[in-house]
């Protein structure tokens, strides 16, 4: 499975196909196919991980060999190197390969031991599992070979369970939360080619590859935010989130072009990795390779300054938003620094400690987005902010070189954001609103299931342990704290502390006190309440893979460019360990204070004219959306509409006029020259020729007999003599 | 005998004949005229074909003499015609198909 692995993206994209040609005419709308396809996907992903944590680890690796220890330079690269020369080699030999796994695995051993002979083992090595990477040949320009393929390493597996398995739960939770939409059929196929996108993505081999698939996320997240178009907002939004996100994508395709060429002409990603880590790309070039990375990675993965769309793309149906913030979408972006971290780690100097623009814009995010979280109405929107705030988390967690811990944090944080977007689906399908001020309150009692698995994921995001989010979040903070980047372990535990405390308020607006809207709100159907059991439980017991002792998770992920980078896994450390969870318990208490006990400066707006202006501030979401509408695309758009419009009148009014006096000057020509002289003169003349020719020949037409005698007499003796005279 | 003597009388009957055609009103004789323009041939292919020794020339004067009774046939036919509706067979009034 792990070299066939292309099956798993296929199966969503042939899905999408059936689903829209066939869709309609299937008795249940299509959604039986988009489920059989996405549940097949997610036990090949299965077998898939079952596979990779079956493989021998065969591929030595030696940990933190860059272009700083000069005496390994040349050998760092090369373990690498050993895995990727078959990808090199023409397609008809790589498959192969295919048959023979075991040829190519033997093949690094035996790369890798031998530079390991030569060097006498300085450094300090370990097995890991050796990636299985497919190609076939794509196109080939010249020299350019340009390569598809599959490239399975414990990162993507891990990303392709959780894709597969999240939108399966989507899935099922979709075919009662949609039941009655108009376009049931459309929005399963969307859904299908969502899934289909990630999934390519994270197998994708090769940049190339990466990019589309994280182009077809965009298309498919624009149709899936603004799958009630008829709304205004809803198709403000899809755009607004198309279009941000597309600010950023210019960055990925500047940046894999700059890539392509600083490192030899290749789109492959471990050659990248490879090159990045030992110097062989030229540092100008490489770090402006990489900001371009990171603006795409800004807008994809909703990053201050760009996060402002995720939020307003809380307007799609739930299930989808569900789906963009657990396991798709958003992560991408955090999949691509995951994914090409040798790159940013010799870009940026992540493995220094000094402040970088990953770990910057990481930090940022969390504080922002927290705060932002605080003054939300709108249930779905306070867990968007969260979500932008936890990707902030990952980001960061990147950043400071803990690669372990955010893509972790990414792998527990997709089981509990999406319980919490499901729960507010549940929750919302039962009040038909979203609004928590208005609408809800005192619903713990009326849906038990979804208040439990609601509370579970809330404990889970909170970090309290043992939930998953702890183990996570608490690698962070260690990670953070151990390699020196002190700064950004207090933004850490301030945003463990805020996250903990808006989703106290949360819980408490939605569950609590009582009940505000109208009609009776009901637990809701299986459908419902099982993707959202099942959430639950992998909330709960997610996070122990990589709990100390275990550390499962580390041993599955590591691959070759991360060890060979020198990212530490450190040590579980338990006062980090304790001081985040008190942050997290800190924040609860808070909002418990605030909220059930009354305690705390309440109806502080109303009071102070500084509180009330800050919480206006904080309600206009920093006035960044009137920035970027009013000021920004507001003070261009005016240009170039006047420019559009010159263009417009001047030279392509200009272009048009100038061809309708041409073709005029042409026709009148062709009419008064051509047609009236040339062509009319012809018919004229040759009419006037006869006339004129008949009215003299008939002066010869006397009707005398002996005349006409006369004529053929002497014409026969001028022929005569012609014949005598002349023959 | 020598053939010049025959060949210039066939040539003084038809300068005769073309005479008559051309210069005579009445329309029996620019037939008759017409008549000596063919015998004067026929002398000439007679006189040739016994010159030459060969009958060539005596069977193609048969047939012109039986054409030309053919001939004289019709053309008198309208004479007689031209004769009935106008009274006169002077060939200068009959100029119906002056253009």
């Amino acid at each position: 499975m792990l070299r066939n692995a292309w099956i798993i993206p296929a199966l969503p994209v042939a899905s999408f196909f059936v689903i829209l040609f066939f869709g309609k005419r299937l008795p249940r709308k299509g959604h039986e196919v988009g489920l059989a396809a996405v549940g097949l996907a997610f036990v090949l992903s299965l077998v898939a991980a079952g596979q990779w944590i079956d493989r021998p680890a065969t591929l030595l690796v030696e940990h933190g060999v860059t272009e700083h220890g000069a005496e390994a330079e040349d050998h760092g690269a090369e373990p690498a190197g050993g895995t990727d020369d078959h990808g090199a080699e023409p397609a008809g030999a790589a498959d192969d390969h295919g048959t023979e796994p075991e040829q190519e695995e033997h093949e690094a051993t035996l790369t890798a031991a031998a530079a390991v002979e030569e060097e006498k083992a300085e450094h300090e090595a370990e097995h890991i599992r050796a990636p299985v990477e497919r190609e076939v040949t794509w196109y080939e320009n010249g020299p350019i070979t340009i390569r598809a393929g599959t490239h399975m390493d414990g990162l993507a597996v891990v990303l392709v369970v959780v894709v597969s398995l999240i939108s399966l739960l989507v899935h099922v939770f979709s075919t009662n939360y949609m039941h009655d939409d108009r376009r049931y059929t459309h929005f399963f196929a969307a859904l299908s080619l969502f899934t289909a996108g990630m999934l390519i993505m994270v197998t994708a081999s090769n940049t190339l590859q990466l990019l589309f698939g994280w182009e077809m996320m965009g298309v498919c997240s624009f149709m899936l935010i603004g799958h009630w178009w008829e709304e205004k907002n809803n198709s403000d939004a899809a755009l607004k989130a198309f279009f941000t996100t597309r600010t950023g994508d210019i960055g990925l395709l500047v940046g894999i072009s700059i890539l392509f060429f600083g490192a030899g002409q290749t789109f492959n990603i471990e050659a990248l990795n490879s090159a990045a880590l030992a110097g062989d790309i030229s540092r100008g070039v490489l770090v402006a390779g990489a900001a371009a990375l990171l603006c795409a990675v800004i807008g994809k993965s909703a990053q201050f300054p760009l996060h402002t769309w995720l939020p307003d793309a809380m307007a799609g149906p739930t299930p989808v938003s569900a789906l963009i913030h657990a396991a798709t979408m958003v992560v991408a972006g955090v999949y691509l620094v995951a994914r090409l971290y040798g790159v940013f780690w010799s870009a940026f100097d992540i493995g220094d400690g000094g402040i970088n623009p990953v770990a910057l814009f990481g930090g940022l995010t969390i504080l922002i987005a927290a705060v932002l979280a605080f003054v939300q109405s709108d249930i779905k929107k306070v867990l968007a902010y969260s979500t932008v705030s936890q990707l902030g988390y990952m980001v960061m967690a990147l950043g400071v070189g803990a690669w372990t811990a955010g893509v972790f944090h990414l792998f527990t944080h997709a089981f509990f954001k999406a319980l919490l977007f499901l729960g507010a689906g549940s929750v919302s399908h039962a009040v038909h609103s979203f609004d928590m001020k208005k609408d809800m309150g005192g619903l713990r009692s009326s849906m038990p299931i979804t208040f439990k698995t609601f509370m579970i994921g809330t404990v889970a995001l909170a970090g309290i342990p043992p939930l998953a989010g702890f183990w996570s979040k608490d690698e962070i903070l260690l990670g953070a704290g151990e390699n020196g980047y002190g700064l950004f372990l207090v933004v850490g535990l301030l945003g463990a502390v805020m996250t903990a405390a808006y989703m106290t308020r949360c819980v408490y607006l939605t569950f609590f006190g009582s009940y505000r809207g109208h009609g009776h709100p009901h637990e809701s159907p299986p459908a419902i309440t099982v993707p959202l059991v099942v959430l639950a439980v992998l909330s709960v017991g997610a996070g122990l893979l990589n709990a100390p002792g275990i550390l499962l998770f580390t041993e599955w992920t590591d691959n070759a460019t991360v060890l060979t980078a020198g990212v530490a896994h450190h040590e579980f450390s338990v006062s980090t360990a304790f001081i985040g969870s008190l942050a997290g318990l800190l924040g609860i208490a808070a909002g418990y204070a605030y909220y059930w006990r009354n305690l705390g400066p309440h109806r502080l707006t109303e009071r102070s004219a500084g509180a009330k202006s800050g919480y206006r501030f904080l309600e206009n979401k920093y006035y960044l959306d009137v920035l970027y509408t009013d000021k920004i695309v507001g003070s261009i758009k005016g240009p170039i509409a006047r420019a559009a419009y010159w263009v417009n009148q001047h030279v392509l009014d200009g272009a048009v006029n100038a061809a309708g006096i041409v073709a005029r000057a042409a026709g009148r020509f062709t009419y008064e020259v051509l047609d009236q002289k040339v062509v009319d003169g012809l018919v004229n003349g040759a009419g006037a020729g006869a006339e004129e020719s008949g009215s003299a020949l008939r002066v010869l037409q006397t009707g005398r007999l002996q005349q006409y005698a006369a004529f053929l007499f002497g014409s026969v003796v001028v022929l005569g003599g012609a014949l005598v005279l002349f023959v | 005998m020598y053939l010049n003597q025959f060949l210039f009388l066939a040539a003084f009957l038809f300068c005769v004949g073309v005479y008559g055609v051309l210069a005579r009103k009445n329309g029996v004789l620019v037939l008759m005229s017409v008549e000596l323009i063919l015998n004067a041939v026929n002398i000439n292919l007679v006189a040739f074909g016994a010159f030459h020794g060969t009958v060539t020339g005596q069977v193609f004067a048969l047939f012109v003499i039986a054409i030309a009774a053919a001939e004289v046939g019709v053309g008198l036919a309208i004479v007689l015609l031209i004769y009935r509706n106008r009274r006169s067979i002077d060939l200068t009034e009959a100029d119906l198909l002056k253009g």
